[in-house]
Parts: structure tokens; sequence; C-alpha cells
């Protein structure tokens, strides 16, 4: 009896530090968070008050000073002393320079939440469909990247050849901005009949290869020399050293550039969407939203983005975790 | 078992301060505690330490991995704070010393910055410490001799061997002319040959500048040959269980090693060392 | 019609014995040897390239060959020129300059404050992870059409990797080498400039190194959203629309080449800063 209620407390004393540490991680990450939206909140009011006042004095109030020339000269700081009472009108424009958190989230809110509620959540103007677009795009293209960039570094580990003539282009690739070529593969596929899906997956796929084989290359060249010496003395073979050495040990490797790569993947799609006036997916209603100047638009595509992101990489995260947890190599 | 050591301690801590009555006191530890909060709980270090260093004191400081020895040390050099108990560093507090620049310190590895030449390296204390670019120069030739490291100034740290690099280290430490020394570990990575040497020129060092040493070890041999006290320690709680007096002459060569008032003094060390353990079990 | 196909593929073929030879040969780790391999098997892809455009007549709206490529690369000097200021000179140079001194300086500031960087550091990992380009026309809205909006763009693109970089940088001795400055009571200041700044150089040019190419693709991509008559992106994307594919691949090779000398110079300086860590010593 005492030894379990013993056993228990010591339980709880461990999840209670465990909390305490949980706390400890989350507090700081919580008030700067808040300080960002505050700041956010106080950035509003110089960014839009120009086009509050042009909009107060349309419904006839008094602006100081009263001319519409001299505002636009005028500092936006000052002008937010001169005319307090207006202040509050910055945080509800339809289009603002810079739209409040409320704001973007009500829109995120609108196009998502929304739309599910009213059974319309693959109608084009919600942003579900158009980060699925993305994503589908962003996933397939991932996964040709990934499984090709896996390849390339196998055959770049076991080919002296392949190592010596391959190896030095994967690196030097990764200092070309390789995003500019995008808009011409999808004009190009679109010329010859490829359209829709498979031009950004390529793009995403080209995007994630060279992060992917590096790293890869990098894990499998990760066991040193005794563990490979270890190997040689049981003469095992070329293959049974890549299964049971090389490929376990390059394993957090992999995931740490499969993130890299799926974050490239992501960009890749995004900016596929933008030069085509393509209509569908997250880069696109960028796009409109700054041609039309709905700037709520385009923060709320911006967050479905990094949420996108977020979701995605923090995916690799969780099948890390518990993958390398399962092979005894988490820390 | 355990007051007969107590007993023992307080006798040769008396003996102690008494036969060095004439030099003034460097390091004074009264009832010194030190308990680490952990995660695992709390551990104590240090338990009721006492001692006394007199200048010009060489003084030892050996027992088993984890009792407290570099705990003390770095009490003294206020790198750690007491929980309990006083201590003085010449009359004033630990922390006062560190600001006054009181003591060089070595630690157990050669700690130099990579991106430093040796000279610079050696220079840095000097740096800080505001010294004029003519002064840093003529200190650094000094030192470098001293530990038979001339010409390697303007190597680089990780060109040079670790016992050469253990030697820059101890010149760092002497560079600024610091009256304490304070010594941890600090030929422990080294092969026999190169520590006998270094204990050589570290022991004529110390007879020509006058200098007071605080010197942890391991090894029993190298802690008589160089005292003129030994401290032995016994772990959980970390405390002194034992104080010996050298009866060695301060002319040290390295054939006394072989004498038999040597080995009777290494043989009482380890005595020390056992009853420390038995106490243990 | 299709021997220069042909010619082409045997040339791959020949260079690939040529290269297999020299890799599993005598003189495989001479640095000759390292420089000619992936030469040559660079080579042989462009003559693959050049065998297959012209061998199957693929028409240049699709593909156009290296030689005409490189025609029109020689013919466009003057306009590559313009554009390689505008958006490399003003618009990355300008902004990478600006964040990089801007997350160094809020670097210093976060290190400070314990709470602060438990704080900030994970949102500086978390921003660093995101498709940051998408802000491009938000900036431009702000910014305007010329360059200060692509290097605003760029500021906020290299901004995190430095940041975070720096950071873990200055965190990065060990409690020795900090035990060390207390013995000799150094100040906060002799601190960071004699210990803390040098062990951290290997971290801040590791993210600067990173953020060279992310310097390049945001102005590049900006210029997507908007701007003046010339720059990169803008020449990219309306040389795509007119189909004038030789045009977008000269201003891709010089990007390309852009991107990598600008790479190539950082990670000269960082080997004349950072000489004394283990990757960078001579063997
Ligand atoms: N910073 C610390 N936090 C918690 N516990 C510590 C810390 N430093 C030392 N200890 C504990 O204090 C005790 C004494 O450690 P100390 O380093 O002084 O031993 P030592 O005698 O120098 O051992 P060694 O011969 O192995 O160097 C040990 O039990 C150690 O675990
Ligand atoms: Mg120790």
């Amino acid at each position: 009896m005492a030894d379990v209620a013993l056993a228990n407390h010591a339980r709880g004393g461990a999840v209670g530090a465990g909390l305490r540490r949980m706390s400890a991680a989350l507090v700081p990450v919580v008030v700067v968070v808040a300080a960002i939206i505050a700041l956010w909140y106080v950035a509003c009011v110089p960014m839009n008050i120009k086009e509050a006042l042009t909009q107060a004095e349309r419904a006839g109030a008094v602006i100081d000073p009263p001319s519409a020339i001299e505002r636009r000269d005028a500092s936006a700081i000052g002008l937010v002393f001169r005319n307090s009472d207006h202040i509050g009108a910055t945080f509800g424009q339809e289009r603002p320079r810079l739209p409040a958190p409320h704001q973007v989230g009500q829109e995120l809110w609108n196009s998502t939440g929304d739309m599910v509620l009213r059974g319309r959540a693959f109608s084009k103007r919600s942003l579900i469909y158009h980060a699925w677009v993305t994503l589908s795009a962003t996933v397939l293209g991932f996964a040709i990247g990934t499984v090709a960039g896996v390849a390339l570094a196998v055959g770049i580990v076991h080919s002296r050849v392949m190592n010596m003539a391959v190896m030095p282009w994967a690196i030097a690739s990764q200092t070309i901005p390789i995003l500019a070529i995008a808009p011409m593969i999808i004009v190009v596929l679109n010329s010859i009949g490829i359209t829709g899906l498979i031009p950004k997956a390529l793009i995403s796929a080209y995007l994630s290869f060279f992060p992917v084989t590096v790293g890869m290359v990098k894990g499998l060249r990760s066991p040193d020399a005794m563990q490979l010496d270890l190997l040689r003395t049981y003469s095992a073979s070329q293959s049974e050293t890549f299964w049971k050495l090389r490929l376990p040990s390059s394993m957090p490797y992999f995931f740490t550039s499969m993130k890299i790569g799926m974050a490239a993947a992501l960009v890749g799609a995004i900016v596929g969407e933008m030069p085509t006036g393509a209509v569908a997916g997250l880069g696109a209603r960028l796009l409109a939203g700054s041609y039309y100047g709905q700037t709520i638009q385009i923060w709320a595509a911006l967050f479905a983005a990094a949420i996108l992101a977020a979701v995605l990489v923090g995916i690799i995260g969780a099948i890390q975790g518990v993958t390398l947890k399962r092979m005894g190599m988490a820390r | 078992m355990g007051t007969m050591e107590t007993g023992m301690q307080t006798d040769s801590l008396e003996a102690g301060t008494e036969a060095a009555a004439a030099s003034p006191v460097v390091i004074e530890a009264r009832k010194l505690d030190l308990t680490f909060q952990t995660n695992d709980g709390p551990v104590q270090a240090l338990r009721d330490v006492n001692l006394t260093i007199n200048k010009g004191d060489f003084v030892s400081f050996i027992g088993p991995s984890g009792c407290g020895k570099t705990t003390f040390l770095r009490v003294v050099a206020a790198l750690e704070h007491p929980t309990g108990g006083a201590i003085t560093v010449n009359g004033m507090t630990p922390d006062e010393a560190r600001r006054e620049r009181a003591y060089g310190y070595v630690f157990q590895a050669a700690g130099l910055y990579p991106w430093r030449t040796i000279a610079r390296n050696i220079k840095l204390p000097l740096e800080i410490m505001g010294f004029s670019k003519a002064e840093q120069d003529e200190h650094v030739d000094r030192v470098l001799k001293l530990v038979d490291l001339e010409g390697f100034g303007g190597k680089f740290p990780w060109q040079l061997s670790g016992g050469m690099q253990q030697r820059a280290s101890i010149a760092r430490a002497l560079a600024f002319d610091a009256d304490i020394l304070l010594m941890d570990e600090p030929f422990g990575a080294l092969d026999e040959i190169v520590r006998d040497h270094l204990n050589e020129q570290l022991l004529e060092l110390w007879d020509r500048t006058g200098k007071t040493i605080g010197f942890v070890t391991h090894s029993i041999p190298e802690a008589v040959y160089l005292s003129t006290r030994i401290v032995v320690m016994s772990p959980r709680p970390g405390r002194i269980t034992d104080v010996i007096e050298s009866t060695l002459p301060r002319e040290r060569p390295l054939d006394i090693r072989d004498t038999p008032e040597f080995l009777a003094i290494a043989h009482r060390v380890r005595e020390g060392l056992r009853a420390g353990h038995a106490y243990d079990d | 019609m299709n021997y220069i196909l042909g010619w082409s593929i045997a040339f791959l073929i020949g260079a690939s014995a040529l290269n297999v030879a020299m890799a599993n040969g005598e003189g495989r780790d001479q640095a000759l040897t390292r420089f000619v391999v992936p030469m040559l098997f660079g080579a042989s892809l462009l003559v693959l390239w050049e065998g297959i455009t012209r061998g199957l007549n693929v028409p240049g709206v699709i593909l156009p060959a290296p030689s005409a490529i490189w025609e029109t690369f020689q013919a466009n000097l003057g306009t590559l020129r313009e554009d390689f200021v505008q958006t490399f000179i003003k618009g990355a140079l300008s902004g990478y300059v600006i964040g990089a001194v801007a997350a160094f300086a809020v670097a210093l500031l976060v290190d400070a404050s314990d709470f602060l960087r438990r704080g900030l550091l994970p949102v500086g990992n978390f921003m660093a992870a995101l498709p940051i380009v998408g802000i491009a026309p938000i900036l431009v809205m702000w910014f305007g059409f010329d360059w200060q909006s692509k290097a605003a763009v760029v500021v906020v693109m290299v901004f995190f990797p430095i940041l975070v970089n720096t950071v873990e940088g200055l965190r990065a001795t060990d409690r020795m080498q900090r035990d060390l400055m207390r013995t000799y009571a150094a100040s906060y200041w002799q601190t960071l400039l004699k210990l803390r700044l040098p062990a951290a150089m290997p971290f801040i040019f590791n993210g600067l190194k990173i953020s060279t190419t992310l310097a390049l693709i945001g102005a590049i991509v900006a210029e997507f959203f908007g701007s003046p008559i010339r720059g990169m992106g803008f020449r990219i994307s309306t040389e795509v629309g007119r189909l004038a594919l030789d045009m977008v691949w000269a201003e891709i090779l010089v990007a390309a080449i852009a991107g990598s000398a600008f790479y190539g110079f950082v990670a000269f300086v960082e080997s004349l800063v950072t000489f004394w860590h283990p990757s960078q010593r001579r063997k």
C-alpha cells in the first residue's frame, strides 16, 4: 500500500516536473508571440491612418489638416496624434495597407471553417480548396524529389565516379537560385499540353531533390571508420553494410533533409502558381490578391501557407520522433 | 571509525597551522558547505571543510572521483559559491579576490582558443587586464621560456601536441603573475615522462617565485613529490579526511621518490584514501 | 540527320568511360582529377543537350540549344548587365547587408536575455521554415515597384536564418572557456569580443552562406509581382511570356553565375575568418 502511494506520489512529482518544464519552455514563446501581435496592432495605426482619414473625411468628419494633399506629405505618426479619435477606424478597413490580426483571422475563418459549416469546403472561394491544390502539388513533387534524391545519394556513396562527377554539381546547385526557372517550366510544359498538377509538382520535385541528395550523402557517410571496419571484420557485403549500418545511421540526416526538402517543395509549388495566371492554389490567391489590392486576402493566403508549412514539417518531425525513438537514436 | 578520522583531521590541521605560523594566511576555509541542487535532488559536494593555506604552500588535493576536489578549487576561484560556512582569499571574499585578479587557474584540459596563436592565447589575460603592448610581449617571452615553448609562440594550438598545449595553458595562467596558482589535474592527460618533466619544472618555478599553489591530482607519487601538504578527501559527501605535512626538503630531485621517507608519506596517503573508501561502505 | 544526336551520345559514353578510368585510376586523389572529372561530366551533359535539341530539331520555344543560349547571352550583354545591377546589386546585395546587420544586432539583444532567447528562438526557427517569398506582394505594395521593395523582401528572407544561427553560435562556448574568462574578471564586452564572437563565427557564416541563395531568390521572385522594366525576375517573366526562352536561359545563366560567385565569396571570407575551425584546417 505504502509503496503504491509512494510510487504514485513519485509519478505525480514527475508529471508536475514535466509540466513545469513545458510551461517554462512555453511561457517565453507565448509572451513573444503576444508581443508580436501587440506590435502588429500598433503598426496598423500609422500604416492605415491616411486611408482612414480620407474615408472619414468623405463621411463628413473634420480632419486636421483638412487638405488631402497636405496629409499625403505629412508624417503618419503626426497624423495619428492630431486625429487620435480616428484610430479605431484603422483596424476595420476593407483594403488596409496592413490588416489587423483579427481581420486576417476573420478572413481565414470565413474562407475555411465557415465554408465547411456551410458545406462548401471545396468551392473556389474556399482557402481549403486552394490549400489542397497547393498541397497536392507539393506532396507529389516532394515524393518524386525525395525518391530521386535518395537514389542519387545511394549511387554517389557507392560509386566513386558518380561521387567525383555528380557530387560537386549537386553541391553547386544549392548556391543557384533554381526557383528562377519555375515560370519557364510552367510555360514550356503548358505549351506541350502538360498543365495543372504536374508542372508544379516537377518544380517542387526539382527544389527538394538537391537538399535531399546532399543530406543523404552526408548521412550515408556518417558511420565512422571504426564501425565500418567492424563490418569488414565480419566480411559483410556492400549491401549488408548498407542495410545494417549506412541506412540506419543516415536516418537523422534523412529526416532533417526531408524537412528542408518539404519546405522547399512548398515554396516551389507556390511560386509555380504565380506566373501563369493560375486560378487555383495559394500562390494564385497571393497573385490575385495583389492584382486587386485585396490585402486581407493576401495575408490570409500567406497564413494558410505558413500553417501548411508548419503542418507538413510537423508531420515529418513527428514521424522522425517516433522512428528515431524506435531505433533508439532519439536524444 | 568516524570519530577517529575526525580526530586525525583536527590534529593535522592544527599541526599545519602551527608549522607555518610564520607566513601569512592566504586561503582560509571554515565549515565550508556546498550543496548542488540537481534534478534528482540535492548533491552535497562539500561538507564541513576546514582548511588553512599559507603563503608559499604547495597544497595537493587527492581523493576518489567525485569527492569535491574540483568543487573546492572552484569555490576558491569564486566560480562556485558555498551554501554554508566562510572562505577568505587574501583576507577578501573569493569574488573580491577574483576581481583583484589574485589567482591563475589551470583547467584540466588546456582550453586554448583555437583562433589565437600560442602567444596571443597567453596575451589573452594580459589584454583583458589592460597591460601595455610592450608589457604583453615581455610577459609572453618570459613565460614561454618558463614552460620551454620558446619559438612556438606563432603556432596555433592545434598544431601542437597535447603536452605542449597543456604547458601553454600553464604559461597563460602564469602570464599575469598572480600570487596564487590553482591547478586542476593539469597533467592528467600526459604521459609519465612529460609529466615528470613538468613536475620538476613546476617545483622549480614554485621554489623560485614563492607562489601559493593549490593542485588537484589523482596520482599519489605526484602529490607527495610536489607538495608541502597533502589534503586527502573522500566522497558522498565530499569532505577532508586527512591533511598530511610533508617532511621532504624543498629541494627535490626526481629520485627522491625512491627514498624511504618518500615512500612512508606515500603510504600514509594511501592509507588515508583507503580509510575514506572504507567509511563509504 | 540524327548523326548529331549520335555523336553527342557517343561523346557522353566516351567521356563517362574516361571518367570511370580516371576515378578508379592511379591519380584519383589528385586535385587535377577532382577538377577534370566533374568538368568532363558537365561538358558531356551540355553536348548531349546540344545533340538532342539539334538532332531532334527541338523548337527553341521548348528548349533552346546551349549554343543558341550562349549567342543570346553574348548579344545581350548590355541588357543582362542592367538586369544584374538592378536585381543583384541593388535588390539582393543591399537587402542582404541590411538583413544580416539587423539579424546580428537582434541576436546580440536576444542573447543578453535568457527569456528573450527562449521565446524568440522557436519563433525564429519556425519563421525560417516558412515560404517567406509569399510576402513579396505585400512589400511591393508598401515599398513600390523599384528595388527598395525587392531589398525589403530579401531583408525578411535572410533575417531569420542569420538570427537563429548567430544566437546559437553565441552559445557555442563551453563552460571551461567561460570560466576562464571569469577567473580573469573579464567584462561582458571583453568576453563577447574575445571569446564568444570568435567562437560563434562558424555558425554565423553558416547562416550567411544559406542566405546568399535566399537573397537572390527573394530578389528575383519579388520582381514577378511588379518591377520597373528591368531586373532579372522581370526579364524572366516577360521573356517567358514572349516564348523567348533563349533569353530566359541567358538570364538563368547570369543568376547561376551570380549565385555561385556570391556563395563562393562568402565561403572565401569564412575560410579567412574561421581558419582555425577543424572543418577549415588544411590537412
Ligand atoms: N555543476 C554541478 N551541478 C551538480 N552537481 C555537481 C556539479 N559540479 C559537481 N557536482 C557534483 O559534486 C560532486 C563533486 O564533484 P567534483 O567535480 O568536485 O569532483 P572531483 O573530486 O573533482 O572529481 P574528479 O576526480 O572526477 O574530477 C560530484 O558528485 C558531482 O557530481
Ligand atoms: Mg575534478
